[in-house]
């Protein structure tokens, strides 16, 4: 039986089950997402986007599937789909890629979804903060939903962060659709900190109108095997996008990134930069496309990844792309692999600090280049430390959440 | 304090020293000179322990202890400091946080308690105005963005942080201007105890007007081939090396 | 053509822009004599039917006189390439291939060897082309009106050079001829580069191969002039399937050039060749192609359809190898030079620019495997595109296990000229090995507007002030081209994109 024969039979025998814990707007597409799993079934590694990771590997072992419900802390910005205070029919389903194998599945089978949702010129002050924890006795598959619509002028900042509470193998799916209308401004950040034991499958869909302005930053500090998926269209004017990242390799981790940056029209502005420290037998894979439309004038891209291999059996897959249909542009992209600098160990060392000393702040300094563009102070310093932490050892579960301690 | 003999060291395949012969006692400094490619950098980084640079033969003893057998850091810790030619930037590592680390590491090999936070910047304080530099290259990465001028003054600085009694100048006069040259030799010579002692790399008589040589030797062809006072230096500034070649052949 | 002088090379290169008919009259004239001395193809007359079967195979086999561990070989090909189906990666569109209604085999001596007689009866529009080249009237009457003191030239050249080659051991000569006087060496190295099953179209051209050239410098030899073959497309609906192997032994070094141009026709002709090159210890290869096949109409209506297999094995240490090439023809180009760095301290270079207009889709790059230690390779790619084409960079840079203290630098710029073309850039970097240290920068803009006012301003057409910003842009990598070729390159770029700003 093929991995995916598993879950189309699953499906086959739970999908009253799910609707009926589930509600009409999340149904009304979910029928359609299970025939487009069942005709794609997991993408192999001659699916271009997915050359880097097994997907079927990840999805052979038998997981029990939670369909635990999902609790939703009252907060003036956070609901459960259930209990939207808007129509979400306009929105659910409707940026993500219908043609993503993974999507499909998470449509197919999430039965609960949660949603941010900014109301047109509010702006709000703190972060907000939605905690993933993995809980469960057995091997257990989650499939996780969020839905942020930021109407008109609003602005906010968003952190997610994913912790594992029990030492038990996970399989997340997550499928994030991100909406931001004409003007409104959007800080994500996405930390995961789990153990080798889960495997993450994420794909976020931004859409962007008029003169907003989105950060992305996905931040793999510890995992298992780790595939996050990041599209983001620009479908306004002046509009700009941040897609930043930062993944930490150690052992026989698997982090794999994967974006797509489509400039749809004229005078919008991408940049991304993606930082790997791939150690042991760890492997890091980055693949990252610009594709400029046709009529995407005044299009201003940069992208860079830089990445260091820290051991001689960690390996790296980069693959910085360029895909521009349009003439009046500045795009450029680099990428570079490569080994400490030899130079600057030697000149620490001179002054008295210790080789392994020296390493660990020559790869905080390396990671500390994506840290310092976050924004947010709070997350920014804690990030610091947790970097730093993570580099000397010391960081080899989720340390704060209050599950863990 | 620092005694090498017959020290052969070659870099990849290229033997470059072949027999270096030199003692050192406390407090005393000398000077070496030499045309380019003579091996005076390369005898600079062998005694720092540069492990790009391979020891083929002979010995180095630093108050009675081999270096030899002492990584980079342990000869920092003993006390020897280099000025670098050269002294690279590393993006992302602040001044603050490197110099800290180095103070501390020394501070831990010699059994002391890592200095507090407030103590350390104070100490920070001290040191910079000691040596004229200015507060906003601290807030920098190591180097980074600093002229030429300010990076030999930054070697000066961390020289002052970390209290060497052995300290090599390797062409610290190099891209300096006058003023600027003055600044750093006037740091080094406020820095020195009675028992510091250093070797002066320079190519230049001016550098040796600040700090005065007990001893010039000249370095040919991976030896020393000519040893004397500071009128030597005086010599070479006026003539040149061609009149030591010609005595030597 | 070969060892081209600098006056009578470009104008085979140039003329598909423009000619009609009549000129392909002239064109082929020019080519026979070429094909007469036997720098491309054995002396045949006819074009075998079209359609490919075993028969067929057999039949190629046969006029060529073939020893049996060939035949098989090509029929090993053909039986797996039965198995296989046409490739549909990369950017481009590439058209089903019936492949049955092609000709594996063809002589281009049977054509009709007319040409123009005078200046007169050249085509005006030709003319233009050679005003652009810069060839003398008395030239252009040279080479249209019998083009005999020009290609006679050419030909003194190789006859002088062969005496030359021969006295140092060197074998250059046609593939055919290379299997019936060099049957070992041809039987140790023919497919041990790029194996009949590497690819599709690999496997297509060891099937049925024509010809190609063979060349072998013996140890310790330097190749005292640079070897060069021409390639065309002459008849109608034939493939060219060429194969080229050069073998460079130890300390020894060479420089080939290769050209290739085919006329007008407004049906697609298939041109899968194969490539390989073997370097061993010390040896240092150089590897020049300037390609100008037909692109095509400005409808894309015909063209050649260039899907190409060339791959450098670096198999001794301190080996060296660099292809250039600079790509300005063909419907669709699909063609990664590639080097396998095996050898310890071996080095590589890819230089590249790949100017695609009208309806042109280039889909091309490099390979760099790196598998020996301390290996370096360096990768420079100039794309430019116009009209409604597309340029597309490809590249593998992989560094095995073993290759410590690997190196590689690429570099891929890409310029657009017009608003309905695309520029794409596609790298891959595989690497397994900590100690290596790879670099990859890319760029992609559009002709810089105030260069060209800049050129306005002191008189310099639109037209013309594109030219040299290209060529300036490009001339990292004309820089690499031996002189013959550099002029020839930077001539070709000018009157490929004419037409297109303004």
């Amino acid at each position: 039986m093929t991995s995916e024969q598993q879950y189309i039979e699953f499906y086959r025998e739970a999908s009253d089950l799910i609707k009926n814990k589930s509600c009409g707007v999340m149904n009304a597409v979910r029928d359609e997402a299970f025939e487009t799993f069942q005709q794609l079934g997991f993408p192999s590694k001659k699916v271009e986007r997915y050359r880097y990771t097994d997907v079927d590997a990840a999805f052979a072992p038998n997981y029990g599937i939670s369909f635990a419900p999902l609790t939703v802390k009252p907060s003036l910005y956070i609901f459960n789909i259930k209990d939207a205070p808007i129509d979400v029919a306009p929105y659910y389903h409707k940026v993500a890629d219908r043609l993503d194998a993974i999507t499909a599945l998470n449509t197919a089978l999430v039965h609960d979804a949660l949603l941010v949702y900014v109301p047109k010129n509010t702006k709000v002050a703190d972060p907000i903060v939605v905690d993933n924890w993995l809980r469960g006795t057995a091997a257990t598959m989650m499939n996780r939903r969020i839905l942020i619509v930021m109407e008109q002028g609003a602005d906010a900042t968003i952190i997610i962060n994913d912790h594992a509470a029990d030492k038990q193998r996970f399989l997340t799916t997550q499928v994030i659709e991100v909406f931001c209308h004409d003007n409104a401004r959007l800080d994500l950040y996405e930390i995961e900190e789990t153990t080798p034991l889960c495997s993450r499958f994420s794909n976020v869909y931004i859409h962007e109108g008029r003169d907003c302005s989105v950060k992305h930053n996905s931040i793999t500090l510890f995992n298992g095997q780790t595939r996050n998926l990041c599209d983001v269209y620009l479908r306004g004017e002046n509009s700009e996008v941040t897609l930043n990242g930062c993944a930490i390799g150690s052992g026989s981790q698997r982090i794999d990134n994967n974006t797509l940056i489509r400039h749809e029209v004229p005078h919008c502005t991408s940049s991304e930069l993606y930082k790997y420290v791939v150690d042991d037998k760890s492997v890091g894979a980055f693949a990252g496309k610009i594709l400029v439309e046709k009529d995407a004038q005044k299009t201003e891209s940069q992208e860079t990844n830089a990445n260091l291999c820290a051991s001689s059996e960690a390996r790296m897959f980069t693959q910085p792309m360029l895909e521009i249909y349009a003439d009046d542009v500045k795009c450029a992209h680099g990428s570079t692999v490569g080994v400490m600098d030899e130079v600057a160990l030697f000149y620490m060392r001179q002054r008295g600090i210790p080789e392994a000393e020296a390493r660990t702040l020559l790869k905080n300094a390396f990671m500390g280049q994506v840290i310092d563009q976050i924004k947010n102070e709070p997350l920014r310093q804690r990030l610091y430390v947790k970097v730093e932490k993570r580099f000397r050892g010391e960081l080899d579960k989720c340390d704060d959440c209050r599950l863990c301690k | 304090m620092l005694e090498i003999k017959n020290l052969h060291a070659k870099v990849g395949d290229k033997e470059i020293l072949k027999g270096i012969n030199l003692t050192i006692g406390d407090g005393e400094i000398h000077a070496l000179m030499g045309t380019n490619g003579a091996g005076k950098s390369t005898l600079s980084n062998v005694i720092v322990g540069n492990p790009a640079y391979e020891v083929t033969e002979g010995s180095i003893t630093f108050n009675g202890q081999n270096l030899l057998t002492m990584n980079t850091e342990e000869r920092a810790h003993a006390g020897i400091f280099m000025s670098f030619q050269a002294p690279i930037e590393i993006p992302g590592v602040s001044m603050t946080n490197f110099m800290r680390a180095a103070v501390n590491a020394r501070r831990q090999a010699q059994g002391k308690e890592p200095l507090k936070s407030t103590d350390f910047l104070k100490l920070m304080r001290e040191k910079r105005k000691l040596v004229e530099i200015d507060q906003k290259l601290m807030n920098r990465s190591v180097n980074e963005g600093f002229s030429g001028g300010e990076r030999k003054r930054n070697e000066i600085f961390q020289m002052a942080m970390l209290e060497p009694t052995f300290c090599i100048l390797d062409e610290t006069d190099s891209g300096l201007d006058v003023d600027a040259l003055r600044i750093v030799a006037e740091g080094f010579n406020k820095l020195r105890t009675a028992e510091t002692a250093a070797i002066v790399i320079t190519h230049y008589q001016r550098l040796l007007d600040y700090i005065q040589p007990d001893f010039v030797h000249v370095l040919m062809g991976g030896k020393i081939v000519k040893t004397g006072t500071a009128a030597l230096a005086r010599q070479i500034e006026e003539q040149g090396f061609d009149w030591i070649k010609e005595e030597l052949a | 053509m070969t060892a081209m002088s600098e006056k009578n090379e470009t104008p085979e290169n140039m003329k598909e822009k423009t000619e009609g008919q009549g000129k392909n009259e002239f064109v082929r004239s020019v080519a026979e004599k070429k094909y007469e001395f036997g720098f491309t193809t054995d002396v045949q007359t006819e074009i075998i039917e079209k359609g490919l079967n075993e028969d067929v195979i057999r039949l190629i086999s046969d006029k060529k006189g073939e020893p049996a561990w060939l035949l098989q070989f090509r029929l090993d090909a053909y039986r797996y390439w039965l198995t296989q189906k046409q490739p549909t990666w990369g950017h481009v569109h590439l058209p089903e291939i019936d492949y049955q209604a092609i000709s594996y085999y063809a002589d281009p001596t049977a054509s009709s060897k007319k040409g123009p007689k005078s200046v007169e009866e050249i085509d005006p529009e030709l003319m233009k082309t050679f005003d652009k080249l810069g060839i003398p009237l008395e030239e252009r009457l040279a080479l249209s009106g019998t083009a005999v003191d020009a290609v006679m030239d050419s030909v003194s050249v190789k006859t002088t050079f062969k005496e030359k080659l021969s006295e140092k051991g060197i074998i250059f000569c046609s593939i055919s001829e290379a299997v019936k006087q060099y049957p070992e060496l041809v039987r140790q190295y023919l497919g041990s580069v790029v194996p009949p099953k590497d690819n599709y179209f690999a496997a297509l051209n060891s099937a049925v191969f024509s010809d190609g050239s063979f060349v072998y410098i013996p140890k310790n030899t330097r190749c005292p002039m640079e070897l060069s073959t021409y390639f065309r497309i002459n008849a109608r609906n034939t493939g060219q399937f060429e194969r080229t192997l050069i073998v460079c032994d130890e300390g020894s070094y060479v420089s080939y050039l290769e050209g290739c141009t085919a006329p007008m026709r407004d049906e697609n002709q298939l041109h899968a060749a194969i490539v390989e090159i073997v370097v061993m210890d010390n040896a240092e290869v150089k590897y020049s192609t300037v390609q100008n096949w037909y692109p095509g109409d400005s409808e894309g209506r015909g063209g050649v359809l260039n899907l190409v297999t060339k791959r450098g094995d670096l198999r001794g240490v301190n080996s060296k190898l660099s292809w250039t090439q600079v790509e300005t023809g063909s419907a669709i180009t699909w063609k990664y030079p590639s080097c396998v760095l095996r050898g310890d301290n071996s080095q590589a270079e890819f230089y590249s620019v790949a100017v695609t207009n009208n309806r042109q889709e280039a889909d091309t790059g490099t390979k760099m495997i790196h598998l020996g230690k301390n290996t370096r390779s360096t990768i420079i790619s100039k794309g430019i595109s116009a009209g409604k084409s597309q340029n597309s960079y490809r590249g593998l840079v992989r560094v095995g296990k073993n290759a410590d203290g690997a190196r590689n630098y690429s570099s891929c710029d890409s310029l657009l000229l017009g608003s309905e073309c695309g520029a794409h850039t596609f790298p891959y970097m595989d690497i397994h090995n900590n100690t290596a240290t790879v670099e990859h920068e890319a760029t992609t803009s559009k002709i810089n507007e105030d260069q060209l006012f800049y050129c306005n301003q002191r008189g310099i057409s639109t037209e013309e002030a594109v030219g040299l910003i290209v060529n300036g842009y490009a001339k990292d990598v004309l820089n690499k081209l031996p002189m013959e070729f550099a002029v020839e390159a930077q001539k070709l770029l000018s009157v490929s994109l004419e037409g297109t700003v303004g």
